[in-house]
């Protein structure tokens, strides 16, 4: 076995404090695993008043094997005792749970901490002023979901009125007296130049700008050809994160971005610069599955369920999935470039969702690689779940009509479509 | 509260803040704030047990008495408290009783 390159230990402000005695650097630590993940994501339902064009969990219907009320409760006792100090909780749109306020109270009190992410359906103003008071403790953070700074951007790929949904709610919010909403942008090629906007947005609800990465997940496979940032959009993507960082979240999502800065890794962004599935994340869907990341819904990347393989720790301990994930990885066709330790090979589930070795380069590679190897062949893995709804709602976006495959065959719109009957 | 305030010195007498949990982790621990949501890595166990020792000793110097840190380390662990005073991970101990007063006695 080869042991990755250490990364040059360059800590950053928000993970500086300790010792300069450390035996390992952090990354090496991280790479190979923690005893619990420090940020869990679990999507509480696959139902949705929207249908996102690019939603990475591919929602719109519930699935009739979501978790109960206590069947939660008891997820969040194992989270605190396992001291996972916080949880994002997503969807599906998770405020559409009928018992989704009491979980939140339930978690709070048992402290852990919820990150939630909506698209602001269920956000009144009575609604804001119980998150602004008591009952959460301080303990909740709210992500409104924006993916366009004008209406005419946002709803093209989140839906029509989705623009207006999200901007009550952060109105309401603000209104109410809850400070720092999070005004959560996911870049595509049509809001990248919109960056100064969506922070201006942020800024006049008293709220913190957070910008992530598109991936190819779930329905965000079908536009993501048309969707990602162009070469020259990473690179102002990058500028503008490098000269505003320091007031807005990532997620950790751009690491990948990291090698516009020079070989020694010293230009990357704050946070996390290291694939953290199945290491230091992963994700918890609502049917209680565990997989290796949110971006990774995929049976490629189960790790086991809840339910029936002795809980969330057990799976988080003893998957063999993750196990291979937490052994020295090498780097592969990327091990030579001398840009590995900036990127350390980018996001796994990018690669997997658009057919590239995971051991290979980023599909969006900032060093052009990516773009090489999307030309080779390559197979586009079919998708192993799918909740979006038979019959698109109302306010589908135009973007997700549009992106309808075409029928395979004559025969898949009518069984005697472009046959000739006439012999 | 200015930097000169949250230097740790250690005569001084401080306290893991009541909104901090420590997580043991095979390289030290992890310290999470539940105000600010700051996410810390004490990066040695030597650094976690000096931290919960601070709240039971009279002062920094005793803590590290008590935590087993070599003499020539000691600067090395006073900034790693430095910079956990900055994120409030660690706060000056106020309350009567302690710190101070007993300093004195």
């Amino acid at each position: 076995m080869t042991l990755a390159p250490e990364r040059p230990a360059a800590p950053r402000p928000a993970m500086a404090a300790g010792s300069p005695t450390a035996p390992a650097s952090l990354v090496q630590q991280f790479e190979l695993g923690l005893d619990a993940p420090i940020c869990l994501t679990w999507e509480l339902t696959y139902a949705c008043n929207l249908a996102c064009a690019h939603c990475l969990s591919s929602s719109g219907r519930r699935d009739p094997r979501e978790l109960s009320t206590e069947q939660c409760k008891a997820v969040i006792d194992e989270l605190e005792r396992m001291q996972v100090f916080y949880v994002n909780i997503g969807g599906g749109e998770p405020t559409v749970r009928p018992d989704f306020w009491e979980l939140v109270e339930y978690a709070v009190a048992h402290h852990v901490g919820v990150k939630f992410s909506t698209n602001g359906v269920r956000l009144t103003p009575e609604r804001a002023r119980w998150l602004a008071g008591p009952a959460t403790g301080g303990y909740v953070d709210v992500q409104i979901s924006l993916d366009g700074a004008t209406a005419e951007v946002n709803d093209r790929v989140r839906g029509p009125g989705s623009y207006d949904t999200a901007i009550t709610a952060l109105r309401n919010l603000h209104e109410a007296g809850f400070a720092d909403a999070k005004v959560s942008v996911v870049c595509t090629r049509e809001n990248i130049g919109q960056l100064d906007e969506f922070k201006a947005i942020a800024d006049r609800y008293g709220a913190t700008l957070r910008l992530t990465r598109l991936r190819p997940s779930g329905r965000g496979a079908d536009v993501w050809d048309e969707l990602h940032p162009l070469p020259a959009q990473q690179r102002e993507l990058y500028d503008w994160l490098m000269a505003n960082g320091e007031k807005v979240l990532t997620g950790d999502s751009f690491f990948h971005l990291a090698a516009f800065g020079p070989e020694d890794g010293s230009g990357a962004l704050p946070g996390l610069n290291l694939c953290g599935a199945g290491r230091v994340v992963c994700l918890i869907d609502p049917i209680g599955d565990v997989y290796a990341c949110p971006f990774a819904i995929h049976e490629e990347f189960l790790a086991g369920n809840i339910l029936t393989d002795g809980g969330f720790g057990r799976v988080w301990q003893d998957s063999e999935l993750f196990a291979e994930l937490r052994a020295p990885q090498t780097g592969g066709a990327c091990a030579s470039c001398s840009f590995y330790d900036s990127c350390r090979g980018g996001c796994m589930a990018a690669k997997f969702f658009t057919g590239l070795p995971l051991d290979g380069p980023d599909p969006e590679c900032v060093q052009g690689y990516g773009e090489h190897a999307l030309t080779a062949p390559r197979e586009v893995p079919a998708a192993s779940q799918d909740h979006s709804r038979v019959v698109p709602p109302r306010n589908a976006p135009v973007l997700l009509t549009l992106q309808r495959r075409p029928p395979a065959s004559a025969c898949d719109e009518s069984p005697l479509a472009g046959m000739d009957l006439s012999s | 509260m200015s930097e000169a305030d949250t230097l740790v010195s250690v005569t001084d007498g401080w306290e893991l803040s009541p909104s901090v949990a420590l997580r043991p982790e095979p390289f030290g621990a992890l310290a999470y704030h539940f105000g600010n949501r700051k996410l810390t890595f004490l990066k040695t166990p030597a650094l976690v047990t000096l931290v919960r020792a601070l709240g039971d000793a009279p002062d920094v110097a005793a803590a590290m008495d008590a935590a087993g840190v070599p003499e020539q380390q000691r600067p090395a662990y006073l900034a790693a408290l430095t910079g956990l005073a900055r994120t409030d991970m660690i706060r000056p101990r106020t309350e009567p009783g302690s710190g101070a007063e007993r300093r004195a006695s």
